[in-house]
């Protein structure tokens, strides 16, 4: 196959990979407004039970299940989704602020547990030889067709959380995001539907590390660095617009695209100084991020904004300027 | 016993460095609004200050130290006024996303300036004081005697001068002390001002205490968050107790726990916090509204 085109369906497959997460930390963020910047917990959480689940017997971690990848991937969002279950739990009562710091020490706990319990894990070293879907066919149709896999999932998630949002129960998020009063006033427990909507993107997150780690055929407490990816998935939601699952997609699309440029661009810099190249990135992106939260915090795609028809029908002849 | 006086003082050592950090970002909570994610990053840029005048005249970490506090104020400043102070109007939430970018751009800047690699102020074996079986180092003291001597004089400033009341107030009740004609642009700024003065002291007695590596401020937040929160938001003297309860708990649980678990002690302690009493030791504000 012609290089550009394998690269092409690399790139893509990873940024299939990223949308998911994106999707779902928008689930979280932007039609609950919870604050989770432990993406890596789940991430990793998820791309390690899908990893030992399918893994033959081994000596060097847990293993000998050798399931069905439908039931392994099912699995990942499960674990994912308990652990968010737990953090949830005492969180979610409290202003977004605690949450944020919770979410941090459960990445960094989860990433202990990772490196440190080999028995479970293999330890730094990580596991190896995860199985590959299509494993069976040639090379570059077998990479194809993980890409048509990965974008069916993404397609998936995308129906069925835009689905979601226009839904009463995406109404209720909404309405506990704007005004956690008003919507208790109106019967909605708060609390049972952040905990929901944290679970929910949990899980979606969940699966995006159990699709990672087949993709890779590896994984290891570093593969996945906690702090500049989750950063990564955050700008992207941003830049985006968070609230707005198409702007998700494209967000993960825009700055896979950016943060790959400049990967190319660091790639001409002095031999001395390509070992500081990964920070270079990481500062044009935490500018950006500036950039963007001051001109355009919206995002490149805003939330849609719901009004009630009847409403808008009334509205519209008085006042023709007003935002509503 | 000698092991776990020996503990002791390693608890005392880091428990210092944590409530200075803990309660810039307790102040800085209480009269933003928000949590300050670039704290931790903060610390490591006074830290590189310190060590880019150690390496570059010759001097010692001492004489450093006051150029290193004027630099990170000027840098925590110069933050607010170009980013933070433009989001402000806009929710709390925005201000703490900024921050976590400006965190990974600070610690980017480090990392690019002084390289990836771990340094030191001092090398060379400075011999340990022996108290019978107990063993001291002098930079330990240093460190002890370093945080005494600024927990007073923030004391003194509370306590004492018309700012320092005035911040006080505003922690307590914002709405409160602006119709009491309280000047809070006065406030905001004195804030960062104490804030990131600490933060670098931290930083600094970090270096002496470990060794100095960009990611180093970023690994402590977890530990610095959970002394804010123990200690009750808004409350300086609480982040102090909260400070030295985590770092005093995370190094006497090595004796039983395997040390790579140490950050997890903190993040513990901050759990055990959140469900008994959410607003901390001091009765510190519950930030719960949700915008």
């Amino acid at each position: 196959m012609d290089p550009l085109l394998v690269y092409a369906v690399f790139f893509l497959t990873l940024v299939g990979i990223y949308a998911l997460m994106v999707l779902g930390l928008n689930v979280q963020w932007g039609f609950a407004g919870l604050f989770n910047i432990g993406i890596a917990a789940f991430f990793s959480v998820g791309a390690y039970t899908s990893a030992i689940l399918t893994r033959p017997e081994s000596h060097e971690h847990l293993g000998g299940f050798a399931l069905p990848l439908a039931v392994a991937w099912t699995s990942a969002m499960v674990t994912a989704g308990i652990l968010a279950l737990l953090v949830g739990l005492i969180t979610l009562r409290l202003r977004e602020d605690y949450l944020a710091i919770a979410s941090i020490g459960i990445a960094e706990i989860v990433r202990l547990v990772l490196k440190n319990e080999e028995w479970l894990t293999n330890g730094v070293r990580g596991i190896g030889g995860i199985v590959h879907p299509f494993a069976d066919f040639s090379r570059g149709t077998r990479e194809l067709a993980f890409l048509v896999l990965v974008l069916g999932l993404v397609a998936i998630a995308y129906l069925a959380l835009e689905r979601a949002r226009q839904s009463p129960w995406g109404r209720a998020l909404r309405a506990v995001r704007e005004s956690e009063v008003s919507a208790m006033a109106a019967g909605k427990s708060a609390m049972l539907f952040r905990l929901q909507a944290f679970t929910v993107g949990s899980m979606i997150m969940g699966l995006s590390g159990a699709v990672y780690a087949h993709f890779i055929g590896f994984i290891s407490p570093e593969a996945f660095d906690p702090m500049y990816a989750t950063f990564l998935i955050w700008v992207m939601l941003i830049v985006g617009g968070s609230g707005n699952n198409r702007g998700a997609i494209l967000g993960a699309l825009a700055i896979w695209v950016v943060w790959s440029g400049t990967e190319y661009l660091t790639n001409l810099l002095p031999a001395d100084m390509v070992t500081r190249a990964s920070a270079l990135r990481m500062l044009l992106v935490g500018l950006l991020l500036q950039v963007v939260l001051l001109t355009r915090p919206q995002g490149l795609l805003p939330e849609e904004r719901f009004v009630n028809r009847r409403l808008a029908r009334r509205e519209t002849p008085k006042t023709k300027t007003g935002n509503g | 016993m000698t092991e776990f006086l020996q503990l002791l003082i390693y608890g005392v050592v880091f428990g210092g460095i944590v409530s200075l950090g803990a309660i810039g970002v307790s102040l800085v909570f209480s009269i933003l609004r928000f949590a300050h994610f670039a704290h931790g990053d903060l610390m490591t840029v006074g830290a590189y200050l310190a060590l880019a005048l150690v390496v570059g005249f010759g001097v010692p970490v001492w004489f450093a130290f006051p150029f290193a506090v004027a630099g990170g104020v000027l840098v925590a400043v110069g933050i607010d006024a170009t980013l933070y102070r433009r989001l402000r109007r806009t929710a709390p939430v925005i201000l703490l996303i900024s921050s976590i970018g400006v965190a990974l751009v600070l610690r980017s800047l480090v990392h690019l300036i002084w390289g990836p690699a771990t340094a030191v102020y001092q090398t060379g074996i400075t011999l340990p004081i022996r108290f019978a079986d107990l063993r001291i180092r002098p930079d330990h003291l240093y460190i002890i005697a370093g945080t005494v001597l600024l927990v007073v004089l923030l004391h003194l400033f509370l306590q004492r001068t018309r700012t320092g009341k005035s911040m006080r107030a505003m922690a307590d009740d914002p709405d409160l002390a602006q119709i009491t004609g309280i000047n809070t642009d006065r406030v905001i700024l004195w804030t960062w001002v104490i804030a990131a003065t600490l933060a670098v002291a931290a930083g600094i007695f970090l270096g002496m205490d470990t060794r100095l590596q960009p990611t180093m401020g970023w690994h402590l937040l977890l530990a610095i968050f959970a002394a804010a929160i123990v200690g009750g938001i808004g409350r300086p003297y609480g982040a102090i107790a909260g400070g030295m309860l985590v770092g005093i708990t995370s190094e006497l649980s090595t004796a039983v726990l395997s040390p790579s678990y140490k950050p997890a002690v903190a993040f513990a302690i901050m759990v055990l916090a959140l469900v008994i009493r959410p607003t901390g030791l001091a009765g510190g504000n519950l930030l719960v509204g949700r915008r």
